[in-house]
């Protein structure tokens, strides 16, 4: 498709401004010559043209209104559209984020209200909204772990991270200058204990964990694991972003977390938007509140207000206070479930993927053969084999039948990884015919590998050239 | 309302398709003495009907202002109704990060779009994808610059944005660099003097935002200079990015990088987020820039296509050693950038003289009142700072008439006792501005 700056004409625009009310003053007699510019190079197009262009460029997009999109990791359910109708009312969009608090109770009451829900939820003693995904939450968290060791007066130089874990968990570390020790998982997918009690010292800040882990596997043996970190004075950071498997039926805080991070926009079905924008909630056990960011909301009777005022603060990680109307769409998710809602959402989404684990494991290898949480990791190590297809393959294949690809290569520990998350929102019908096709790929690995290989043969474009896109990039348009 | 499609009859069989009894075993994993019997103090679900009800109540605890005249770091811009409705595409805001450029080649041709405006609005050769934030966005700056240069210290201009000082200082902080600040000169710009004797040999980068705070524009081109000389980067920011409609870029003046919060680009308030950290870079260091990047390539037939490209810089590859942790970004925001950027066009420029225009008019009337004196001589966009006998007093004043005034300087900037930052962009009108005038008579 053309780019918009390929549809420009000189004299076309699709936004108009208003004349000048006040006088207009030559602008050289306010501004020096030297700090003007002389050009403005965007695009120059009719609104039609721009809705047209954007229109069609939205249908070569897919999203989770479209079909299923059991991506690994990512939650992709549904999102409801009545939290996009209600954040975007005017009385929540409107306000600068500078308006008096006078002006503001209403948000500051549904900032309060979610961190005090957010608490309830996962067993922990406060919520900062701050932090804008998960990574940043993660960041937030890790700056605070480093935080409290000063305060100590402890030096410890190094972050213990399973093998399982997200690339976001070691990068985080590294950010705050922790040093990043991997931990092995044993032959269940759980970790290897005896690792963790040789690995635990009195040099190691935290253990972040992903509990359910990347495999879809809950901890089994979580106690001893929050045990072993907490008797070498350690901390016990968890990574939610699996937080869908277990609402209402366990809290992270009660196992032994000290730290954890939410996604919003996985957990609390805020959409995805192509990347963001997301929310990362970061929930702290007693021992850290007072290391939380700034500013925080205190309460006096009815009246809410920010304060700065708390003297053992990381301080900032974001100007304002944080993806707010994210977190109005979140909160009404929440309230729109209510305690046997959000339990229901988990129990099915569990159901779900078991169900597919059982409906596919005939057809692929399924290395970790146990109940699964939330998700299901199958490898593609037998269609390699047999016949040189790789999951790759079978992923590019799947858009043929509609399907966006579950997560493929991750976790890291599983070669050939397919990662499966189907979500509570997909009905028995979709996982169905969802499977039906992931079959038909199977024997079609056997029948016809270069109809596998070649895939996907219906889409826009066909498979992209990345060695070219990362060797020669171009990643800004110029005019030839 | 929980969204799930389940009938009994499904769950039933399912169950024993999964060789499981009861849902319950499901979660046989956690300890038993973990399993929860009820989330305490929760309360019960809500048809759609009382959700938005109860949305609607906390709403309207809300007190709507009738005019905002604070910037500070987020304005308020007329956006155009095409803005939302292409934004408003459940192709686009239901999706993923585009990982199957197959799938996405709809937000990655975007996206790409949004880079190239993003380069040639910022005088830069190459924009990510977007950070979460403008602040967030000139922290990684500020630490990929440390790691460049192997120097272990920052120099930021106290005229940036106060917030965006304390979340550089945080990342600072936590990777052990040293922030130090530089003071604005009397005409409310750094004095290049200054930054030359204040740079030594440890000196990574400087750290500047034009316009700044206070809503003056810097001499970029004379501070690059003094930092080139000593070695060390410029990181140039912006407060408003309308004002690029008019602005020199920083990229023409001798910036390495220029980061800035797009908000202003077709994004509402929104109370604070979510935002768009721009993040803009010279060529040489498009390897080592945190964030997604949308590159332009061939599939195999030789159409031309879009996907994800330098993904070793990040860290689903590249974990520990990866330039930065983010993942999630601002994509849909700056999807709107793109879009509104679009619809404007050249007229962005047009824009930004109503903007300038506006903030003439509001201070020359202001600059009337008994008292009110002009603080800083050099050129601003549309924010600019004044003093006034009572500075409370006056924002206490116009509240009551339902507007939020002006940002107070003192609690941040001590030295600036009873000064206020004001800021008129063009939903201010002739006749708001004479009522104000007329309030605080």
């Amino acid at each position: 498709m053309e780019l918009i700056f390929e549809k420009s004409k000189t004299g076309r625009c699709a936004a108009d401004v208003p004349r000048s009310d006040v006088p207009e003053i030559a602008l050289e007699t306010l501004i020096d010559a030297k700090y003007l510019r002389d050009d403005l190079d965007l695009p120059e197009v009719s609104e039609i043209d721009l809705v047209r262009h954007y229109t069609n460029l939205s249908r070569r997009n897919f999203g989770v209104d479209m079909g299923f999109y059991p991506l690994g990791s990512c939650t992709m359910k549904y999102n409801p559209k009545v939290n996009e109708t209600l954040a975007a009312q005017p009385e929540f969009t409107s306000l600068h984020p500078y308006a008096p608090d006078s002006f503001a109770q209403g948000n500051l009451q549904l900032l309060h209200t979610m961190q005090r829900l957010l608490g309830n939820i996962f067993g922990m003693a406060e919520f900062t909204l701050q932090p804008a995904a998960g990574a940043h939450g993660e960041l937030t968290g890790v700056m605070m772990i480093k935080k409290y060791f000063e305060h100590k007066g402890e030096k410890r130089r190094l972050i213990l991270i399973p093998d399982t874990a997200h690339g976001t968990n070691p990068a985080s570390g590294a950010l705050c200058g922790f040093e990043t020790v991997t931990l092995r998982s044993n032959a269940e997918g759980g970790v290897d204990l005896d690792h963790l009690a040789e690995l635990m010292t009195e040099d190691v800040a935290a253990l972040m964990l992903t509990n359910p882990n990347t495999l879809g596997l809950f901890e089994r043996n979580i106690e001893k694991v929050a045990q072993l970190v907490h008797e070498k004075g350690g901390l016990l950071y968890g990574d939610g972003a699996n937080a869908n498997a277990f609402l209402g039926k366990t809290r992270p805080g009660d196992l032994g977390f000290d730290v954890i991070q939410l996604n919003l926009h996985k957990t609390f079905s805020t959409p995805h938007g192509g990347g963001g924008p997301g929310s990362g909630p970061v929930g702290v056990s007693a021992k850290l509140v007072d290391f939380l960011p700034i500013p925080r909301i205190v309460r006096k009777g009815q009246e809410f207000h920010w304060s700065e005022n708390f003297p053992l603060t990381i301080g900032r990680v974001r100007a304002f206070y944080g993806n707010f109307s994210v977190i109005v769409k979140a909160y009404a998710y929440i309230r729109s479930l209510g305690a046997e809602g959000l339990i229901r959402a988990s129990e099915m989404a569990v159901l779900n993927a078991n169900y597919i684990k059982e409906r596919l494991k005939a057809h692929f290898e399924l290395p970790y053969d146990r109940v699964c949480m939330h998700e299901c990791v199958f490898s593609g190590r037998r269609q390699v084999a047999e016949s040189g297809v790789h999951t790759t393959d079978m992923a590019k294949r799947l858009i043929d039948f509609g399907y966006h690809p579950p997560t493929i290569y991750f976790p890291l520990i599983v070669p050939e990884a397919i990662m499966i998350e189907p979500t509570e929102t997909e009905s028995k019908e979709t996982l169905d015919r969802f499977c039906n096709a992931m079959i038909a790929i199977a024997r079609e690995a056997k029948d016809n590998p270069q109809k596998v290989k070649d895939a996907p043969h219906y889409t826009p474009v066909s498979r992209l050239d990345e060695v070219l896109a990362a060797r020669k990039p171009d990643v800004c348009w110029k005019k030839p | 309302m929980d969204y799930c499609p389940h009938t009994q009859a499904d769950t039933a069989d399912m169950l024993l398709q999964a060789g499981v009894g009861r849902v319950e075993e499901l979660f046989s994993d956690i300890p038993d003495k973990f399993r929860l019997k009820k989330i305490p103090d929760m309360p019960p679900a809500l048809s759609e009907q009382e959700t938005a009800a109860l949305l609607k109540t906390i709403g309207a605890r809300n007190r709507q202002p009738r005019l905002t005249l604070t910037g500070a770091g987020a304005y308020a811009h007329y956006i155009p109704a095409v803005v939302g409705h292409l934004v408003g595409r459940a192709e686009f805001y239901t999706a993923y990060t585009p990982y199957q450029a197959e799938l996405s080649q709809g937000i990655l041709q975007a996206i790409y779009e949004y880079q190239t405006m993003m380069a040639r609005l910022t005088g830069m050769d190459v924009a990510n994808a977007s950070m979460y934030d403008g602040a967030s966005a000139m922290a990684e700056a500020a630490v990929l610059c440390a790691r460049i240069s192997n120097r272990n210290k920052l120099l930021i201009a106290r005229s940036v944005h106060p917030e965006y000082r304390e979340v550089v200082g945080a990342y600072c902080r936590a990777n052990g660099y040293e922030l130090e600040e530089i003071p604005f000169g009397t005409a409310g710009q750094l004095d290049s003097f200054t930054v030359l004797n204040q740079i030594d040999d440890t000196v990574a980068a400087v750290i500047l935002q034009s316009p700044n705070f206070f809503g003056c524009l810097e001499d970029v081109e004379q501070i690059a200079g003094s930092a080139r000389a000593k070695g060390a980067l410029l990181i140039a920011g912006f407060t408003d990015g309308t004002a690029l409609g008019i602005v020199k870029p920083a990229g023409e003046c001798g910036a390495d990088f220029v980061v800035g919060e797009g908000q202003s680009f077709g994004n509402p308030l929104n109370y604070g987020g979510p935002y768009l950290g721009v993040f803009a870079a010279r060529e040489k260091y498009l390897r080592r820039i945190p964030g997604r990047l949308a590159g332009r390539t061939v599939d195999k037939n030789g159409r031309p296509g879009y996907v994800l490209t330098l993904q070793t810089r990040e860290q689903h590859i590249r974990r520990e050693k990866a330039t930065s942790n983010i993942c999630s970004n601002e994509a849909l925001c700056a999807l709107a950038a793109g879009i509104y950027l679009a619809a404007l066009g050249k007229n962005l420029r047009k824009l930004a003289l109503l903007n300038v225009y506006k903030a003439q008019y509001l201070k020359s009337k202001l600059l009337q009142l008994p008292g009110w004196k002009d603080v800083f001589s050099a050129p601003g966009y549309n924010e600019f700072v004044v003093t006034c006998p009572d500075a409370q007093a006056v924002n206490e004043k116009l509240e009551q008439e339902g507007i939020i005034g002006g940002y107070e300087l003192a609690p941040d900037y001590p030295e600036l006792e009873s000064a206020l930052l004001f800021c008129a962009t063009e939903l201010v009108l002739k006749e708001d501005i004479d009522q104000i005038v007329r309030i605080l008579k």
